[in-house]
């Protein structure tokens, strides 16, 4: 390979020489250690490279050697319940050879050589495979089938190919192409991090992603395959939300990026997901997920590099047929580092000192969310178990999504900053975290007056047939409640309560029930943290009707105070908390608002 | 090879620019001999082919281009640790500042340190209790947390620095609750790091560890306010290697405060201008945020080993402006912050806690059966929102007059001076368990009506509530 020497040692940028023969974004090895690196510039003879590690006792005239490949992730069997830094190489692996602190230079490869993977061929010999196809399956785990693919840009005619045990290096068969060269099939697939994935076709999203959040699920909706954005000042529980996402939601394949953030959370992360039982398939959350995390203290190359390595494993589950959800926390710090190897290239500088093309990298990043028609025909016969939640794909056109949820932190809470900014013209979601909210205890903090979801009108349909026909009304309703609410507040913060009309009275009283008894969710309580959307309808439906029983006991002369103080309250307060399966709660609160709020009940004094 | 250079091209404000130099590595140390025989430390900041810019910590003044000498060390910058630190005074750099001899290092480690690997990293989740009722009761402290105190000029966060620093212990787990909050002993130590903090504030600290003995258990580096301000670059990089020596090695609990993080970014800033470099908010370097992480980042605990670092740094945030970039990229990185409110203070309240927008990231894990008590977090949420809407009851009360409040808001309101009156208020050296902070909780709970105890379970309700009449 070609070799190079160093004439420049600025931070984590060097500038290297006689490299005429690579090509932008390739992959180099830095120094007698080997550091990783990436070409980012070339001019003349010269190139700078960002090293993925501490460059401390590098110097001129140290050797820079090309690998002649741009930054690749390994895909394969094995991703599952890995955590990586940002450039794929396997934590765990690091610390078995190094101790509890990184070292430079070492690596180790993404998939590991050794596990054995258990293989059945779906296809047989003679069999025309088409880019994407699927030829068999591993079942990595009992949560999700691997399904074993023909790489992108590769067709042919199945030369050969057995079902047995193989490591992600043995060809499990051959491939023979148009250009009668033999192609290894292996189970293991190399992409480069910076190009997208190819696809068929991209789809209009349809089906919404269920949280089990109910302010996410019910006001500001995300869709399989759509992208949202959680802002929020610190302290704002933006991290907890993220982490409820990720365990609850419906989406099969999870993917973490911890880029830039704490190291503690990151292991709260790793410690909490092997614990957390999946609540779809009874086993461990982490069989599911794939950690990224380079936290903010491991070299900021690297960073920058990690949303790349994880959107590019979501892209390749997506191929597969799953759904996927990546949660990047937080894309401030990656463009932070976008903008730190700016500032070292002696960039002009946009807004900030962000680089100029900040608004290009995020929208194009963002874009690689999606729902897809995948590269390949449908899933064949047997790849799909009956445990996996896509069951009902097989045998048609295969489909699968990227949702992607990235955080932003602005700093001083000023949403009017550069990526916030140009965040928000791409992402079709805004959860907006409010601190003032957390300060009053109220979680999750997501203010429903500025946060917006783009696609309710897309979801309707799901809602329809899947909740019923008044989950949308009942909805919207509600909204023109908090929003008449906001007007009344102040109003009231001026003249006092007593100065609105009963009417008023009973709309602030029932937009404070929305917000406490429905709004508000503990995320560290087992009876609270999940709510289907079954139950966010009935929520809906027994606030509702307390608010329109209210207006009509006042309407017969109810006095206010009476209303307010109805027994059947304290079960509305509670009525989160019931069992999922125990919907006739429901039934009996509903009752209960009918007993007491009309006519006998009410009556002061002769109640009984 | 040639090690030694008088090729001094370019000297601007602490930085030299070296021509001519071969065999340079980025960040290796340098010593510098200037014409009047005097001797300053450096390192290299960057090298372009044979030119080296070079970072001077205690300042290029008495240098000159033709007659300074430069000398390339062939290492990075490194302190010598070893047990015998403890109880002595360093300067910024890590040379003895108090007289005694130098130490005989028991090695040699590169103050940068390595980033500790995600995955060998074990959760902070033992209580620590720091004897303050605002900390302990709603902010708890965990042990491997960085919890920094945002203060602003004229408030009292060293006394309360202090004071954690004094009464801080770590309390027995057990799935007993009869045994749980005994006080464990266990092998501590303080490390300090002042950065351009005056002699004065210095001075407080070490005869407030002087006097409870806890200076036999301490190191110090001191950078003061008229030492030379680019030396602060590396001040607390020194504290937290010893820190980790002292944790990782010999097993010891260490406590490490950095004061003030305000005057060591401003000695960052000076270098990026000086480099000319395109600054971020308010002039800051771009880098700040990793720049801060670096060393934040170093507190936590090592699964397998015995010794832990928690650390609290301090920050004057200028003009009290939470949204400062440096209280901000604190904040981002921290787990939590204690906020410290000039209106409390001025109100005569120590230690003047802003309990609401104050926060530990941690507590959840460091609280409740077994740890603490079992209503814990229950109870520290019910204060939370009592408070706050105490709070805005009183604010209600400015504008309407005092008689316009609903029963409700009245309570709320007696509430929120009563938490402010006896709960945050405390002695300087008055030290409440967290039992005794539990119940003074409770007792407040009295003043409210019961059906607005929302955020407790009914037994804990039942068990702990006191009765009013007794």
């Amino acid at each position: 390979m070609e070799q190079g020497r160093i004439v420049k040692v600025a931070g984590p940028l060097v500038v290297a020489e006689g490299l005429a023969l690579s090509r932008m974004y390739d992959l180099v090895r830095v120094g007698a250690e080997g550091l990783m690196g990436e070409i980012i510039e070339m001019r003349g003879t010269r190139c700078s490279i960002q090293v993925y590690e501490e460059t401390e006792g590098l110097g001129p005239g140290d050797p820079v050697e090309s690998t002649g490949a741009p930054l690749s992730v390994e895909l394969g069997p094995g991703l599952l319940g890995s955590v990586y830094d940002g450039v794929q190489r396997p934590l765990d692996a690091l610390e078995a050879l190094t101790g509890a602190f990184l070292a430079r230079g070492v690596t180790a490869p993404g998939l590991s050589r050794e596990a054995k993977w258990a293989f059945d061929a779906t296809v047989t010999v003679g069999d025309r495979v088409e880019a994407g196809d699927v030829v068999g399956i591993v079942q990595e785990n009992k949560v999700i089938t691997h399904r074993i693919m023909v790489p992108p840009n590769v067709s042919g005619t199945v030369q050969d190919i057995a079902s047995g045990t193989y490591t992600v290096e043995q060809p499990v068969g051959h491939i023979l192409t148009e250009d009668g060269s033999l192609e290894d099939l292996l189970l293991m697939q190399k992409w480069p991090v910076r190009v997208p994935r190819p696809y068929r076709g991209k789809l209009s999203v349809d089906e919404p992603l269920v949280t089990g959040t109910r302010v996410i699920d019910t006001f500001f909706p995300l869709m399989k395959g759509g992208v949202s954005c959680i802002p929020g000042p610190f302290g704002a529980g933006k991290t907890v939300t993220q982490h409820q996402i990720a365990k609850w939601s419906n989406a099969e394949v999870v993917i973490f990026i911890g880029c830039g953030e704490r190291g503690n959370e990151m292991t709260d992360v790793l410690m909490e997901f092997p614990e957390l039982v999946d609540p779809y398939s009874g086993e461990p959350l982490l069989k599911r997920t794939v950690l990224v995390a380079n936290t903010s203290n491991m070299p900021v190359a690297a960073r920058e590099a990690s949303v790349y390595t994880g959107i590019t494993m979501a892209e390749y589950f997506r191929d597969m047929g799953y759904n996927v959800v990546l949660q990047a926390d937080s894309t401030s710090r990656w463009a932070e580092a976008m903008r730190e190897i700016s500032g070292r290239l002696e960039e002009m500088p946009g807004d900030e000192g962000y680089p100029a093309y900040l608004g290009t990298k995020l929208a194009a990043f963002y874009e690689r969310a999606g729902k897809v028609a995948t590269l390949g025909g449908p899933l064949p016969e047997g790849t799909v178990s009956g445990e996996d939640a896509s069951a009902d794909k097989a045998g048609s056109e295969r489909i699968g999504s990227v949702s992607v949820v990235g955080s932003v932190s602005p700093p001083g809470g000023d949403l009017s900053e550069p990526v916030v900014q140009n965040t928000l013209r791409v992402v079709k979601v805004f959860w907006a975290l409010q601190d003032t909210l957390a300060f009053q205890r109220h979680f999750p903090a997501i203010d429903w007056l500025t946060s917006y979801s783009l696609y309710l009108d897309k979801v309707k349909p799901y809602w329809v047939e899947n909740v019923g026909t008044e989950f949308r009304p009942r909805r919207d309703h509600c909204m023109e409640i908090l929003q008449r609410e906001s007007e009344l507040a102040e109003i009231a913060r001026l003249v006092g309560v007593d100065a609105l009309s009963p009417e008023e009275q009973i709309l602030m009283e029932t937009a404070k029930s929305i917000r406490e008894d429905f709004m508000q969710q503990n995320a560290f309580r087992d009876d609270d943290q999940f709510t289907s959307l079954a139950k966010q309808d009935r929520l809906l439906k027994m606030i509702l009707l307390f608010h329109e029983k209210a207006l009509e006991a006042h309407a017969q002369g109810a006095p206010l105070k009476r209303i307010f103080t109805a027994p059947v309250r304290e079960r509305i307060t509670r009525a989160k908390y019931s069992e999922e399966d125990q919907m006739s709660v429901f039934d009996e609160i509903g009752s209960d608002i009918e007993t007491q709020l009309v006519g006998e009940g009410l009556k002061v004094g002769d109640a009984r | 090879m040639k090690r030694e250079y008088m090729t001094t091209r370019d000297i601007v404000g602490p930085l030299m620019l070296v021509e001519n130099v071969s065999g340079v590595t980025y960040g290796e140390l340098v010593e510098l001999e200037f014409p009047d025989g005097r001797r300053s430390l450096g390192n290299v900041l960057e090298v372009n082919e044979d030119v080296a810019l070079v970072q001077a910590f205690q300042g290029t003044q008495g240098s000159n281009p033709s007659q300074t000498k430069v000398r390339f060390l062939g290492r990075g910058l490194t302190l010598g640790v070893s047990r015998d630190m403890l109880g002595r005074v360093f300067d910024g750099l890590g040379r003895p500042r108090d007289g005694g001899p130098e130490i005989l290092p028991d090695k040699d480690v590169s103050i940068y340190g390595s980033p500790i690997n995600p995955t060998a990293r074990d959760f902070p989740d033992d209580f620590i209790q720091t004897g303050v009722s605002s900390i302990d009761g709603l902010n708890p402290l965990v042990r491997g947390q960085k919890l920094p105190i945002f203060s602003a000029s004229g408030l009292p966060h060293n006394q309360l620095a202090a004071q954690i620093a004094r009464q801080a212990a770590v309390l027995a787990r057990s799935d007993d609750p009869q045994k749980v909050g005994e006080k464990l002993e266990g092998e501590f130590a303080v490390v300090f790091a002042a950065m351009g903090i005056t002699f004065e504030d210095a001075d407080f600290f070490m005869s407030e560890l002087r006097n409870t003995a806890a200076i036999e258990r301490s190191v110090l580096f001191l950078n003061l306010a008229d030492d030379p301000a680019v030396e602060r670059i590396a001040t607390p990089r020194m504290a937290l290697t010893a820190a980790e020596y002292l944790a990782y090695e010999c097993d010891m609990h260490v406590l490490v405060i950095l004061t003030d993080m305000t005057y060591y970014c401003e000695a960052l800033r000076e270098v990026s201008a000086a480099r000319k470099e395109v600054p971020g908010r308010r002039g800051f370097p771009g880098y700040l945020y990793t720049d801060l992480a670096t060393i934040y980042e170093r507190a936590g605990r090592i699964k397998g080993r015995k010794g832990s670092i928690t650390q609290i740094p301090i920050l004057t945030m200028p003009e009290d402006d939470k949204t400062h970039p440096i209280p901000d990229l604190t904040g981002y990185i921290t787990e939590g912050q204690i906020i410290l409110d000039r209106n409390l203070h001025r109100r005569g309240i120590y230690p003047p806690v802003a309990v609401l927008p104050s926060l530990s990231r941690l507590k959840q894990k460091g609280i409740g059966p077994g740890k603490t008590r079992e209503d814990h977090a229950d109870l520290s949420n019910q204060l939370f929102g009592a408070y706050a809407r105490g709070i805005q009851a009183k604010e209600l009360a400015v504008i309407l007059g005092e008689a316009a409040l609903s029963d409700d808001d009245k309570a709320f309101s007696r509430f929120a001076d009563a938490f402010e009156g006896e709960f945050i208020r405390q002695a300087e050296h008055e030290e409440r368990s967290v039992e005794e902070t539990l119940t003074l909780g409770w007792k407040l709970m009295t003043l409210l009506p019961r059906t607005e105890l929302k955020r407790i379970k009914d037994d804990f309700v039942e068990r702990y509530l006191p009765d009013m009449e007794g």
